[in-house]
């Protein structure tokens, strides 16, 4: 007999995104306890656009990870069969996040609608009358009518005075908390620095540890006060700019709603767990595969460089998009045949999800194999490589420890444009239409359906635009992150 | 009237002053050279003079003055762009030292000099002016070379082109840095040659860039010698030569590997030139000094004539006949900035050195019959050359083409010839890194040849490299402690014995690597090659080319070898630091009776170094004997050019022929004896026939038919 008020359902992406962050969560702990990789790290958190960027991305990773814990709510029984002590759960897969949206999700308009509008985008016959004009939104700016009962020519007025008492409203909720969350973070820290001062007595170790507590990263062991200023300030910007769209969102479309009424701001909020999935697990696809094969290519040379050159060279002559459109289109013809393999829906468009992640990643390795080839044969005719064979080390142990560490800054760039690459890649896959899932949502459906409405007049311009600044953010922030990772590890960059 | 006066030129880069406060002037027709170790600002101030300083350097204080026409001088520093773009070439022409660079590879020579004649307005007949401009820096067959490109063109030609295209604007001073650091010495002495007699023909004046003191004492009429961004010293070269005068001076040529010196101690400078950041309060050598005074340490000294007696005979040799003489007085005179009244002894390290030089060479006795530690007999190496789709092999490439030797325990063999004669293909073979095609490698009476990687593993340890390139030869992203101890753990060695002493010293500092069984063998290696056990968690990129050389020889005697194959170990590092790196190399082989595959293009260092030489052409030895009987009675004709194009730094400059020519392709080597190209002595029996070796004493051999035994 099941307690809860819900079904847990753990999807296998969800499954493979827990994996990862516990996976980088342990790398995390075992790095705490080797000097010079803390060292490095320090350095990362002693960069303030890499601590701006770890904060934004966390804020992302936050509203993916939300997104990922799925369930199925239970259902109220009907009088009749709540006897039978057997639950009923509803049909469709919600996540946390969608929980948290309800007010978003759950009051949809008709059609198009701009950012904070209180009427539809067109013109249509007024219901009762001869008349087109634009009808009032089903939600958005309702409570103006509602309460006010305010008449039409009044209302544009009395619009503009409530959207900004919202905003206000919500800009000092957010101002509010951020100011509580650092009081919060300063009293334990303060507190943690007693314990710790105790604990070792002379404490001279103390400040090394345990300012980790006030960053969101655990491995970042003494940030200096710029970087942990620029954190606390892009907190606070954070924090504002999610109490006023808290405070807007109560009673407006933020952002404006898409061709079937669907609340734009919840759904660029949605795409955030497709576009880091695809961008993750992809890369974890296809990072192996160019790593091994790449170094085995450059370093063996003879007929395995040219089993792996051949390889890849024919893999790079098929068309990207149609080898991965049969891939995908297989795939589907593989789900589809199947129903008995999902339970629900959502099941079925994740196993999408996967399967798209695992073509684009067999397809996408070939060019940074051949990075990682040129590279190693440069590598390979280099001393500190001839010097470890004079010593009689095997060729796998140079391969580990001579010739991958110094591909590292290749490969963390590869990763990274790749990153962008990946998330773009699945807009124009779902643009053919051999993307993710239509009933999955993404950055790529989103493009794909606003791209018609630029020809609009007037020009119907915020799904476009908010699921490009998302995109936008998330791919930036990425790319400074990596850029100081790559900084940090590099050691002919110390000084 | 002087072409090129610079006064008080300082460069600032942000913060570091790389170039503070340096005055020299230059005549017409006069050769200058700056003379002073990597990093001491010479390229600097050249780039200076161009305009042509990095976008972060700007000249913050001082002149730079050029009498393009007489009587006209022009500031260089607040001239037009426009106008200073025909300065350059047109009034200062520039050649660079890496000739493989410096030339568009895809652009024909022709064109190239084209180019150059066009912007300085010698549009009419420009193919006549190439071709006469080719033949002035001795390019045989000019008009064909015209329609070549640089890959078609050995080193040495490319910077005859290189010189013929500074020359093309017909400019009145030449600035050429380190014009041959990247040539052979054969061709060094061909290029200077060119260079030289350019400058006589055109009355040109050349300001020459060198580190080099033979260079410098072929060349120079006048020399500064430059310190850490100051000019320290200068001085007409024969007053220079015989009697330098700062302390920096006396030591850079106290720090030349030497005949005379062999068994001793080379002396050295310790610590290196300190970066360009440093501030200074005082003297800018006294931190390197052993003669500092308390006042070099807080003054600066200012410039001070030196009484010469080679002043005078050198009054009457300059070439230029200016009219001020008093201004022609001060210009030869002899200047030094320090305090010391009297030019220091750098006798006294050599002396303190001086370790009893019968017993510095006990290994030079060979014990009778003893077994060598290596015999190569018949050493060949063949590289295919591939061609075509199906990559079938179309010929060979004979890097090394039968070589024979052998080397005892605590002795020194040199293996000496220019680039590409395959001294390193040779010595990688010895070592298995490259498989050999042919011939016998045996390391203590054990065949090396046919063993799998297993078996060759414990014969590994006896015999270990260090290469050429310390920036190269260090894994980047590995600290020093791991790159040591890397040797120990593929070996399994080191483990059992711990140095006590020296683990206790590194205990507890250095938490990452003491937790390795090869902490205390690590940290004990760095002292014994002169550095800190505390270094070990650094990373190579931190330590200087010297340090690093240290690094790598520490690498080595990790895994307690009898054999070293040195790559030419100290050609990529300053003279000062050479010194300390082959005193540390004489002091292991004394200490551990180490044997020494010296490879090396560098006769000095032979000449101090080696028990025995053999000189290496075309994949083959010439000659080999004891370092007596090769340097002192060379017999075959290659060997003797080579002494020949050695440039002594003493004495007079001989008049001799340079070796004409250049070192055939080894894919397609000559017939018969394969040095008849170049050789003066060749017939027609030299062309056809392949010499053998004749012995002319039981130690020396010389592979020429000319030579009877």
């Amino acid at each position: 007999m099941n307690l809860l008020p819900f079904q847990i359902v753990v999807l296998w992406s969800d499954a493979l995104l827990f994996a990862l962050l516990a996976a980088v969560f342990l790398l995390a702990l075992w790095a705490r306890r080797q000097a010079p990789l803390r060292a490095s790290w320090a350095r990362v958190a002693a960069n303030k656009a890499a601590m701006v960027s770890v904060t934004i991305l966390m804020a992302f990773l936050l509203i993916g990870v939300l997104d990922s814990l799925h369930y199925r709510a239970r259902l109220d029984a009907a009088p009749g069969q709540a006897a039978a002590g057997k639950a009923i759960y509803a049909v469709e897969v919600t996540s946390l996040l969608d929980a948290l949206l309800a007010p978003l999700r759950e009051h949809p308009e008709k059609t198009y609608s701009a950012p904070l509008a209180t009427h539809l985008f067109a013109k249509e016959p007024l219901p009762g009358t001869e008349m087109r004009d634009f009808p009032r939104l089903a939600w958005g700016g309702a409570h103006l009518f509602a309460t006010g009962q305010a008449a039409e020519d009044a209302l544009a007025a009395h619009h503009v005075k409530d959207v900004l008492q919202r905003g206000v409203l919500g800009a000092a909720g957010g101002l509010l908390f951020w100011l509580l969350a650092l009081f919060i973070v300063q009293r334990a820290n303060i507190a943690w620095r007693r314990k710790s001062a105790q604990k070792v007595g002379s404490g001279d170790t103390a400040p090394d540890s345990n300012q980790a507590v006030f960053l969101p990263k655990a491995v970042v062991p003494t940030p200096n006060p710029p970087a942990r200023n620029a954190v606390s300030l892009t907190l606070l910007a954070l924090c504002v700019l999610a109490g006023v769209a808290i405070g807007l969102g109560t009673g407006y479309h933020v952002l404006g709603t898409d061709k079937v009424g669907q609340d734009v701001l919840y759904l660029s909020l949605k795409s955030i767990r497709t576009g880091l999935l695809i961008g993750t697990l992809t890369t974890l696809v296809m990072l192996p595969v160019a790593v091994v094969l790449g170094i085995l290519a450059g370093f063996l040379g003879g007929w395995v460089d040219d089993l792996i050159q051949y390889l890849y060279t024919t893999l790079n002559s098929i068309p990207g998009v149609l080898l991965i459109a049969a891939a995908v289109l297989m795939m589907q013809v593989l789900i589809d045949t199947h129903p008995e393999w999902f339970t629900t829906a959502a099941e079925r468009a994740d196993a999408r999800l996967l399967a798209l992640c695992l073509i684009l990643g067999m397809t996408s390795w070939t060019g940074l194999a051949r990075l990682l080839r040129g590279e190693t044969l440069k590598l390979r005719e280099l001393e500190f490589v001839q010097a470890a064979r004079a010593f009689g080390v095997g060729r796998l142990a140079i391969m580990q420890r001579h010739i991958l560490p110094n591909l590292m800054h290749i490969v963390l760039i590869a990763l990274v444009m790749d990153f962008s690459g990946l998330v773009l890649a699945e807009a124009v896959l779902s643009y053919v239409g051999v993307g993710v899932d239509p009933s999955t949502i993404s950055f790529g459906t989103m493009i794909n359906a606003a791209r018609m409405e630029l020809a609009r007049d007037p020009m119907v311009w915020w799904s476009l635009a908010s699921a490009f600044s998302f995109m936008f953010i998330l791919v930036l922030a990425a790319n400074l992150f990596t850029d100081a990772v790559r900084d940090a590890f590099d050691p002919r960059a110390m000084s | 009237m002087n072409l090129l006066t610079v006064k008080d030129l300082v460069i600032d880069i942000g913060q570091s002053r790389p170039i503070d406060g340096i005055s020299f002037a230059i005549a017409a027709g006069e050769c200058f050279a700056l003379l002073g170790e990597s990093g001491c600002g010479k390229s600097m101030t050249a780039l200076a003079l161009m305009r042509l300083l990095p976008p972060n350097a700007a000249v913050s204080q001082g002149s730079i003055e050029f009498a393009a026409k007489e009587n006209q001088a022009l500031d260089l520093l607040s001239l037009p762009e426009q106008k200073m773009r025909q300065i350059r070439g047109g009034g200062i022409g520039m050649i660079f030292q890496e000739p493989a660079t410096s030339l568009n590879p895809v652009m024909r020579i022709g064109q190239q000099i084209g180019e150059a004649l066009a912007l300085h307005g010698q549009r009419q007949r420009q193919a006549a002016r190439a071709i006469e401009l080719l033949t002035q820096v001795g390019i045989p067959d000019p008009v064909r070379r015209l329609d070549e490109y640089p890959f078609q063109l050995s080193g040495g030609m490319k910077q005859r082109v290189m010189i013929a295209m500074a020359l093309a604007g017909r400019p009145q001073l030449l600035i050429a840095d380190e014009p041959t650091t990247a040539l052979d010495v054969t061709i060094q002495a061909q290029v200077l040659d060119v260079l030289d007699r350019l400058r006589r023909e055109q009355g040109m004046a050349v300001l020459l860039i060198s580190h080099d003191l033979g260079v410098v004492a072929r060349m120079a009429d006048r020399v500064g010698v430059m310190y850490a961004g100051q000019l320290v010293e200068t001085a007409p070269r024969a007053a220079f030569f015989e009697r330098p005068t700062h302390p920096y001076a006396v030591r850079l040529f106290a720090a030349l590997p030497d005949p005379s010196r062999r068994g001793s101690q080379l002396a050295t400078i310790p610590g290196s030139v300190p970066p360009a950041n440093t501030r200074y309060t005082g003297c800018r050598f006294a931190a390197r000094c052993s003669d500092a005074m308390p006042v070099c340490r807080t003054a600066m000294p200012a410039w001070r004539g030196v009484e010469n007696a080679a002043a005078n005979s050198f009054a009457n040799e300059p070439p230029n006949a200016a009219a001020n003489q008093a201004a022609e007085k001060v210009r030869s005179m002899h200047a030094v900035r320090c305090f010391l009244e009297c030019a220091p002894q750098a006798a006294a390290p050599v002396e303190a050195g001086k370790i009893e030089v019968e017993s510095a060479s006990p290994g030079v006795a060979i014990q009778g019959n003893a077994l060598p530690l290596l015999a190569v007999t018949g050493l060949k190496v063949h590289f295919p050359i591939r061609r075509g789709v199906l990559q079938r092999t179309v010929g060979h490439v004979r890097a090394v083409d039968g070589v024979s030797f052998t080397l005892h325990a605590g002795r020194t063999l040199a293996l000496v010839g220019e680039s590409g004669c395959g001294k390193t293909t040779a010595g990688k073979a010895i070592l298995q890194l490259v498989p050999p095609t042919g011939g016998q490698v045996n390391l203590r009476g054990q065949s090396l040849a046919g063993l799998s990687a297993r078996e060759m593993r414990p014969l590994r340890a006896q015999m270990q490299m260090i290469f050429q390139d310390p920036f190269a030869s260090l894994n980047p992203r590995m600290r020093v402690g791991e790159i040591i101890a890397e040797g120990m753990r593929a070996l399994a060695v080191g483990t059992g014995e711990v140095g006590a002493a020296a683990g206790k010293r590194s205990s507890g500092k250095n938490p990452s690597t003491q937790a390795t069984p090869y902490a205390a063998r690590v940290a004990m290696l760095l002292e014994r090659v002169g550095l800190h056990a505390g270094m070990a968690d650094r990373y190579p990129h931190e330590f200087s080319g010297g340090q690093r050389q240290r690094i790598a020889i520490a690498r080595a005697l990790a895994v307690n070898p009898a054999l070293l194959v040195c790559d030419e170990p100290t050609s990529a590092l300053d003279v000062s630091v050479q010194a300390q790196i082959l005193n540390l190399l004489a002091q292991l082989q004394r200490e551990h009776q180490l044997a020494f595959l010296f490879i090396t293009h560098n006769i000095a260092v032979v000449d101090y170094l080696a028990h025995e030489v053999a000189v290496m052409y075309l994949g083959q030895i010439v000659e080999q004997g004891t370092t007596d009987e090769v340097l002192r009675n060379p017999q075959h004709p290659y060997t003797k050019a080579l002494l020949a194009a050695v440039l002594p730094v003493h004495g007079l400059i001989r008049p001799r022929e340079p070796l004409s020519g250049e070192m055939p392709s080894a894919a397609n080597p000559p017939s018969g004896c394969h040095f008849h190209p170049r050789c003066p002595l060749a017939d027609a029996g030299c062309r056809s026939q392949a010499p053998l070796d004749v012995v002319i004493s039981a130690t020396h051999r010389v592979r020429c038919l000319k030579i009877q035994p």
